[in-house]
């Protein structure tokens, strides 16, 4: 279960206090998929703090939030991501044992052999979701994110929370 | 707040044109958001895509998911009943 009432005291008291309306998307923006599913190019986009071998980790020491992204090649072997989300709030055992969990390339790889699925970009995208001050995320690195994707052709994204 | 960023995110690449789909583990904060469109899993944090090394459940996950892209009645979010 996750439901308000599910998460730690601290966490609950910090939930029902943040000023999620603040950043409510208005309006919302809505792209209509221009072809069938079986022809569509994904991309996938995570904030479970993933990155690759060699990538720098995730910053937990900036108070606003670390805003970065780190580009996961499409050649990447699940098993070899790395997860540097430091958050206390979420079990991070799972993502552990299987990385596909929060970021299932695995399982899309598999869509496209079945033919659910037209392809998989050759680029990923992974936040650190632990961001408290947003600002610079909506006005610079989701556009920079969401700009290369369309650059690559993209035709719909799948994200991830953890 | 994960799941915030996830919506800031996706609204972003909505906005570029591409048609996108969100978990959200937490349904309170996909309503005030509102990102384009949401499959809410009732799971754990850290355990968007239902369980580790599950991987029919999280095939069954992405399957509920994908069909949503179709759909241009935004926002909107839909439950994954498993």
């Amino acid at each position: 279960m996750a439901t308000y009432k599910d998460l730690s005291l601290i966490d609950r008291v910090f939930m029902t206090g943040y000023r999620f309306s603040h950043f409510r998307i208005d309006p919302v923006p809505c792209a209509k998929l221009s072809k069938p599913l079986a022809e569509c190019r994904f991309a996938l986009v995570t904030t479970a703090g993933l990155h690759a071998p060699g990538q720098d980790d995730f910053d937990y020491t900036i108070k606003r939030g670390d805003d970065s992204f780190r580009e996961i090649p499409g050649s990447i072997q699940s098993n070899s991501l790395i997860e540097s989300h430091r958050s206390r709030s979420f079990d991070h055992r799972g993502i552990g044992q299987d990385a596909n969990l929060a970021f299932p390339i695995d399982r899309f790889r598999e869509l496209v052999v079945r033919g659910v699925i037209g392809g998989l970009n050759e680029r990923h995208f992974s936040f650190m979701g632990s961001i408290i001050t947003p600002r610079r995320l909506i006005d610079e690195t989701a556009p920079q994110v969401a700009r290369m994707l369309r650059e690559d052709k993209v035709d719909a994204a799948f994200l991830t929370p953890v | 707040m994960c799941n915030q960023t996830v919506c800031l995110v996706q609204a972003a690449i909505e906005r570029e044109g591409i048609a996108t789909i969100s978990i959200t583990l937490l349904r309170e904060v996909a309503e005030i958001i509102r990102p384009p469109r949401a499959l809410f899993v009732n799971r754990p944090l850290g355990y968007p895509l239902g369980a580790p090394n599950d991987a029919e459940l999280q095939h069954r996950v992405i399957a509920a998911a994908l069909p949503l892209l179709e759909r241009t009645d935004v926002p909107l979010i839909e439950d994954f009943t498993e």
